[in-house]
């Protein structure tokens, strides 16, 4: 036993060493598995970051991303993911808030709770048809415009560009906002407005000085949260825009269908691994301010 | 004091309505331009229903949804198998191990599809090589997808019941650790593990990223190409897949419901 616990120290000492080694056993199946399905996946786009079309190691890769065209795709991918991520925010919050001030009644709280739900996850190929179907240029709504004297695009179809993504992508972000943002208004005690109003604060220092500054940390955290789901989805945009390259996951598309273009398919394991960057940086602010949303909220 | 609180709660009756009805607008007037949209042609519905007359009219399509109900029975089988005994196994023997599990199944939250269909390009070549390339095999990065979602849903059922000392009254009755885990634990999570699998059919039939660079058909695929060559009948089949995707998500938040009550 003293054996075995100085050269396997991280052992318990007391259980014999086959038993520790037969208990792993339980877990190859699910460890095997993701090795192969998530790990390796996630270093073949690390290592080819760094790999030349030889093999070789280069920095061409990484470099590349500072071309005017990839950079461009980035800037783009920010707008409009800060862009879909704002406006979701103050809206999501400002439904989040009719909710809770309707606590008694409870009917329309569920409701509304469970088709944001139903909402956040409306994604992909069928929400961009829905907008086909609205403001195309056939469309429901673009019709109804028309026929009434306003053409939605006398200035250029908007649909297919950042302004139309934009407005898509709105449609999963309020939801979204709506479910992560309403437990952190649940926290808010009305004794503190009770409070308040004691004091002989009013509406406004109410919301400046005391309910504003406890929800900030949630609300920046929502935002962010927000951001990273519009960055990392492709389904929609890919559906809307099927010419050009407007944003990063369709530049990544465009390097992964056109391989015949030398170099191409590592400067797509480039922009891939700057989008794990982007979404990892965002994702380590949101669990930093939700650590601070919990101190109060929680 | 009393007339503030009458007035203030006027006042939020007012904010209320209008929040809702400006977002209300919003969020139903593409759901009425589908219906309007996916009308216009009156064959389109019955043609919808009618699965033998829609299958030789648009065979693609019809093997888009063979696929994907294929693929969400097949990656929920697989979650449950490779998912539900770890959890189980890890809380009751392995504690340590626990952060590393909850670890690697959150990953796929900070790797986009998009990502990981370039490093699942090469890990593919294999898959085809030993499995062929039906679109069955994307079960594989599907059951990678949904990991999050499943080991949350599932998580918190083992949490809310006392996996240790239901395991520990079983084995000193002489259960083996199988009929602990099949016939103790699994009993006591069955909604936390219903609704996991509920959620993970409504992702992969909402699933189109990995599928479409992949090469292999689904439902979004299907529909994707459909709206190349009809735009009524692209439109008709996503509200249809749209209303089967609230279905099973209203069903699965009413499960959420009881579960927490």
């Amino acid at each position: 036993m003293a054996e075995i616990a100085t050269t396997a120290p991280q052992r318990v000492a007391r259980r014999p060493r086959l038993r520790g080694a037969s208990s792993l056993l339980g877990t190859v199946p699910f460890f095997a598995y993701v090795t192969i399905f998530l790990i390796i996946p996630t270093l073949v786009v690390v290592i080819g970051a760094f790999a030349s079309d030889a093999g070789g190691f280069t920095l061409g890769n990484v470099r590349a991303l500072g071309d005017e065209y990839v950079v461009a795709a980035f800037g783009r991918s920010i707008t409009l993911s800060a862009a879909s991520a704002l406006i979701g925010a103050i809206f999501g919050a400002l439904l989040a808030y009719a909710l809770v001030t309707a606590r008694t009644g409870g009917l329309l709280r569920r409701m509304v709770t469970a088709a944001c739900g139903v909402l956040a996850q409306f994604g992909g190929v069928t929400l961009a048809f829905a907008f086909l179907a609205t403001i195309g240029l056939s469309g429901f709504l673009t019709l109804w415009l028309t026929e009434h004297g306003f053409d939605p695009y006398a200035n250029g179809v908007w649909l297919f560009e950042l302004p139309g993504l934009t407005l898509v992508y709105t449609y999963f972000q309020i939801p979204l906002m709506v479910i992560v943002f309403l437990p952190a208004l649940d926290g808010i005690r009305p004794q503190w407005r009770e409070a308040t109003e004691s004091l002989g604060g009013t509406t406004w220092q109410y919301w400046t000085r005391v309910a504003g500054p406890l929800l900030a940390p949630a609300f920046l955290g929502s935002t962010l949260l927000l951001f990273a789901n519009a960055f990392s989805a492709y389904a929609t945009a890919a559906a809307l825009v099927s010419q050009g390259s407007p944003i990063v996951p369709l530049q990544i598309r465009g390097a992964l269908t056109s391989e015949v273009v030398l170099g191409q398919a590592n400067l797509g394991k480039a922009m891939a691994l700057g989008m794990v960057v982007v979404v990892a940086v965002v994702m380590t602010l949101y669990s930093l301010l939700q650590k601070r949303t919990a101190r109060w909220l929680g | 004091m009393a007339g503030l609180a009458v007035r203030r709660a006027r006042r939020q009756r007012a904010f209320r309505w209008s929040v809702l009805l400006v977002l209300g607008t919003f969020f139903v007037v593409p759901l009425i331009a589908m219906v309007e949209f996916s009308t216009r042609d009156a064959e389109t519905w019955p043609l919808l229903v009618n699965w033998p007359r829609l299958s030789e009219t648009y065979p693609d399509l019809a093997n888009g949804i063979v696929a994907s109900l294929g693929q969400a029975s097949l990656t929920s089988l697989l979650m449950l198998v490779l998912l539900v005994p770890t959890a189980i196994w890890v809380r009751l023997r392995l504690p340590r191990l626990r952060r590393l599990v909850e670890f690697l199944c959150l990953l796929p939250l900070t790797i986009p599809a998009i990502v990981l269909v370039v490093g699942l390009a090469p890990v593919y070549a294999w898959v085809n090589y030993f499995l062929g390339g039906s679109s069955l095999t994307l079960v594989f990065a599907y059951t990678v997808l949904v990991l999050p979602y499943a080991y949350r849903a599932i998580d918190a059922g083992l949490s809310a019941i006392d996996v240790q000392t239901l395991a520990e009254a079983a084995r000193s009755l002489g259960a083996s650790w199988t009929t602990v885990i099949w016939r103790v634990v699994l009993p006591n999570i069955r909604s936390a593990v219903l609704s996991a699998a509920f959620l993970t059919v409504a992702l992969v039939l909402g699933e189109f990223t990995i599928a479409s660079l992949l090469h292999r058909t689904n439902l979004q695929v299907a529909i994707d190409y459909l709206g190349k060559s009809s735009a009524t009948m692209s439109v008709a089949v996503s509200l249809a897949a749209l209303l089967l995707a609230f279905a099973l998500l209203l069903v699965l938040s009413l499960f959420g419901k009881r579960e927490s009550r």
